[in-house]
């Protein structure tokens, strides 16, 4: 690889990051400006009473709880659904375990719409009115096979001789569950659980069409756009920025800590190889 | 099946084939198959459902080829239905999409799996994550303040020169739908980046060197070598990058204009304005038609199992 060409690249990545953040921080600054239109041009001059309006904001708090329940019911609910399809799906061999597996994952593959409205119409014709309970359902439906793929594949590196071990020495069923398996399967749990919060909260479309008459966040900020619009988004928007980039920065520099605790741990372990080498 | 519960018992076997079958049979496949048995009956009031007009028939589905109007199909004047034309239209506009965010993915995939420094590696995408996290509804909208008239980016072209006057480029400049795709590309380019670079990371380096050192071209090297390892990413981002165009509500309605119509709107009008479940069903049928030929298609082409993409 020449220098030149790898200089190419590095700029083209630079030039991706503008791309990626410049919008951000456009509908960002856009908060501060007071002009009833969001936007940052013409600059107006700077406010802060779109913030003061977002807090005052009564539907939005509201949304806000309903999205969060939300989330935690699908976490809830999709965990154990997902866990036990990849333990079955894990159990079969041939042709079933082929047509189970298609089943599961289809969902994914499913635009949202058309997940939101079979949900609908389904619970309807069971006399369960919408709302944010068939929601949750709607969501679980494909959330719950995000876990099932991630449970599964952490599956293929559980040994079951451990089972059979714990059971000899006279573990009963459930123990078994609880002390050798779910230990294994929990990082791919707990990697679902975060998949499935941060799905159900950016999730529009089968809400959109079993929500009823309640709001969820992004449902909200949808009619608001469509609807009058003031710069009270721009707010939320830059507050959900805000949030997301100080986790990013937390998450970053106890990474770098980890690496750098790991790091000395192999230097001294390569420093005593030597000394015993001598 | 013996051995499920050897291990488990029958307690905990029981519960895990309860758990899965709620899945897939409430949430699943019954949704499904009433989605499927609405779509042919006629939408009536409340006292006529089950009388003698409640027949199966097909007249949803005819709606789809009623109400032939003049329009445009990739810039061609075309008379056709008008449901037709917006079916048509999002799926040609889905796939530009997808190969648009195919062509700024893979020198990036590519960037990030071989020439950036491992050390800094993490940070990289972590970086790329940020925007991702930020929601949907919110990145469509960062599109909508930049393309307003009086926006950021009109008065960024006309201040340099390049423009005379503001364009109105949410109704579209070369296509009535190009702030979709604009909009689509921004908040779908990283569900295509991700997986070809997940892809084109397994590739040994030394398989690189050796193209190279056998006196192969960059362009051979890629194209003989790094593409071909890199099919499953390519063919699992398309079909992620087509399926959430295609089904995406929140950026046309966002950043379309009336002369732009796409699919996912049909079905939440027939739906949620109409009050029509019925026609809704029968035109979220089409959709899942087009998603399985859509899937089974990337398969072909690409040579690839299901299993590949899912993941």
């Amino acid at each position: 690889m020449n220098k030149k060409s790898n200089l190419l690249y590095h700029l083209y990545f630079g030039a991706f990051l503008f791309y990626m953040f410049a919008p951000l921080a456009i509908m960002g600054g856009a908060a501060f400006n007071d002009n009833k239109l969001p936007s940052v041009y013409p600059w107006k001059g700077f406010t802060e009473r779109w913030f003061v309006d977002l807090m005052n904001d009564q539907v939005m708090w509201t949304s806000l709880r309903n999205t969060i329940l939300v989330a935690l019911a699908v976490v809830i609910i999709s965990l154990p659904i997902g866990t036990a399809g990849a333990i079955l799906v894990n159990s079969i061999a041939g042709r079933v375990r082929a047509v189970l597996y298609v089943v599961m994952v289809a969902p994914i593959l499913m635009p949202g719409a058309v997940i939101g409205i079979s949900t609908l119409l389904f619970w309807n014709n069971v006399s369960v009115p919408p709302g944010l309970h068939l929601s949750v359902l709607g969501q679980v439906s494909y959330i719950a096979a995000f876990v099932m793929l991630l449970v599964l594949a952490r599956l293929q590196s559980f040994d079951q001789a451990l089972e059979e071990a714990a059971l000899d020495l006279g573990a009963s069923h459930a123990q078994v569950l609880r002390r050798v398996l779910l230990p294994h399967l929990s990082p791919a749990l707990y990697a679902g659980a975060a998949i499935a919060f941060f799905q159900s909260i950016e999730n529009f479309n089968v809400t959109l069409f079993t929500r009823g008459t309640s709001n969820t966040l992004t449902v909200y900020v949808f009619s608001k756009v469509r609807s009058g619009i003031t710069p009270t988004i721009n707010a939320l928007a830059l507050m959900l920025i805000a949030v997301t980039a100080i986790l990013a920065l937390v998450y970053e520099l106890r990474r770098r800590r980890q690496a750098k605790i790991e790091a000395a741990r192999e230097a001294e372990a390569r420093r005593a190889e030597e000394a015993m080498a001598i | 099946m013996g051995d499920l519960l050897r291990r488990y018992g029958t307690g905990l076997t029981g519960t895990f084939f309860v758990l899965t079958a709620f899945w897939l049979l409430a949430l699943v496949i019954l949704p499904n198959i009433t989605l499927l048995e609405a779509s042919f009956r006629p939408y009536l009031p409340v006292t006529e459902i089950g009388g003698p007009k409640d027949v199966y028939s097909f007249d949803n589905y005819r709606k789809f080829t009623a109400n032939p109007i003049d329009s445009n199909l990739l810039a061609i004047p075309v008379t056709m239905p008008i449901h037709t034309i917006t079916f048509l239209n999002t799926v040609i506009y889905s796939a530009v999409v997808t190969f648009v965010t195919f062509l700024l993915s893979y020198p990036l995939a590519y960037y990030l799996a071989k020439i950036a420094d491992p050390k800094s590696l993490p940070t990289l995408i972590l970086l790329l994550f940020i925007p991702l996290w930020v929601s949907e509804a919110l990145r469509a909208f960062a599109w909508y303040i930049i393309l307003t008239l009086n926006g950021p980016l009109n008065a960024v072209l006309t201040g340099v020169g390049i423009l005379e006057k503001p364009i109105r480029w949410q109704n579209g400049v070369f296509t009535a739908y190009d702030a979709i795709m604009i909009g689509l590309v921004y908040t779908y380019v990283l569900f295509m980046l991700f997986p070809i670079y997940g892809s084109v990371q397994s590739l040994d380096r030394n398989q690189i060197e050796a193209a190279e050192d056998l006196g192969a071209k960059w362009w051979q090297t890629h194209w003989r070598v790094i593409l071909p390892h890199a099919k499953p990413g390519i063919a699992s981002g398309c079909v992620m990058v087509f399926m959430l165009s295609a089904g995406s509500l929140l950026v046309p309605a966002q950043l379309g204009s009336t002369r732009s119509n796409w699919f996912t709107q049909s079905i939440q009008q027939w739906m949620l304005e109409s009050q029509d479940w019925n026609t809704g069903a029968a035109y979220s049928f089409l959709y899942i038609l087009l998603c399985m030929v859509v899937v089974l298609l990337v398969m072909w082409i690409f040579k690839v199992k299901l299993s590949d993409i899912a993941k």
